[in-house]
């Protein structure tokens, strides 16, 4: 049987922002991503299979939503930088928030994608590579680079700091 | 604003979303009250269920999913009509409420009975044979019982009016001390 959908808000809704937040970047286009992928969820939350894995059909939503926001943005021009919020609960030790997601928005796609579904989402590397393309083992190696290109840029600030 | 906040946030918009495109199937939001606290959820077409906190909110919420639709949210502004007659009914101002309700939990004769219990009046009270006689039906007591204990709109569609032939209380979705408690404050008011 079907749970009333406000439980999955309640369940996801905090990962669903941190993986938008991730994947896009800046709060704004997050926030967006976050209504329209709980909008287009709740469509069609009563036809999903019972025995669906929700977290991965959430993130596969989003995905889809932050590329057509990705591509909505390249269609418009570039809006002001703004500053990021706080955030996050992978928080190096050492190395503010701010930082950490300044580092995130740094990495190409695949990387980032790789890191924010496999160790936000916490979707194994056969879902995720079944959500982004390409073979597990490709997004096992694009997880792996994002994270020891995050290490180094954090430690860097470290030292800087 | 930190994630709690933007996720608040969020989820009102979420609402204000699925409100406009016609998707947001049952509404609910819980309000306190003398007798408890009460769930209050309302399709598109009206208030639809009144729950006690002894019948479960969330059993009553999968109740409501399985039955009507699993499009469900917390939207507390869908129930602002309620909330505040419920409110102004528990402080003896209101005798009657003027709510569309969805009656649609409820079917045959047990909805026969319910929409005739909206027909007794404020401080008034018929007996489970009464009503039986009344809808024409007067061996069917027990029947009209099962009417008022599967009533999925207590209080504002008030089967704790209805009492046993010999003044008993009978029995209440709410339990019985809700029951009475009703039924002092609409005697004081």
């Amino acid at each position: 049987m079907k749970q009333p959908f406000e439980r999955i808000v309640s369940a996801y809704g905090a990962m669903v922002l941190r993986v938008c937040r991730a994947v896009l970047g800046t709060q704004s286009d997050a926030d967006d991503a976050w209504s329209e992928t709980f909008l287009a969820a709740l469509r069609s939350w009563p036809d999903l299979a019972a025995d669906a894995n929700v977290e991965a059909w959430l993130v596969t939503i989003a995905h889809r939503k932050a590329i057509d926001i990705t591509r909505g943005n390249r269609r418009r021009p570039t809006p002001v930088e703004e500053v990021p919020d706080r955030v996050s609960t992978i928080g190096t030790p050492g190395a503010g928030d701010r930082d950490l997601w300044a580092a995130v928005k740094t990495l190409p796609d695949k990387q980032r994608q790789a890191v924010a579904y496999h160790y936000l989402a916490g979707l194994p590397y056969r879902q995720v590579a079944d959500i982004v393309g390409g073979s597990p083992d490709a997004v096992r190696r694009a997880a792996a680079d994002g994270i020891k290109a995050l290490r180094a840029t954090v430690r860097k600030v470290d030292g800087d700091g | 604003m930190d994630e709690t906040q933007t996720l608040a946030a969020l989820h009102g918009r979420l609402e204000k979303a699925a409100e406009d495109a016609g998707i947001l199937d049952v509404a609910y939001t819980t309000v306190d009250s003398p007798v408890g606290s009460l769930l209050l959820a309302a399709t598109e077409r009206g208030l639809v269920r009144v729950a006690y906190d002894r019948e479960g909110h969330d059993r009553v919420l999968d109740t409501l999913a399985a039955r009507l639709s699993p499009r469900i949210l917390r939207a507390p502004w869908r129930l602002d009509a309620a909330a505040r007659e419920l409110d102004e009914y528990f402080s003896g101002v209101r005798t009657r409420f003027d709510l569309p309700l969805d009656r649609s939990l409820a079917s045959g004769f047990r909805q026969q009975v319910q929409r005739h219990l909206s027909q007794i009046a404020y401080g008034h009270t018929e007996s489970y044979k009464d009503v039986a006689a009344i809808l024409g039906n007067p061996r069917a007591v027990r029947a009209v019982g099962t009417a008022c204990a599967t009533n999925p709109l207590p209080v504002v569609v008030p089967c704790h009016r209805v009492l046993r032939t010999d003044g008993a209380l009978g029995g209440y979705v709410g339990g019985l001390e809700a029951k009475a408690a009703l039924l002092t404050l609409e005697k004081a008011a």
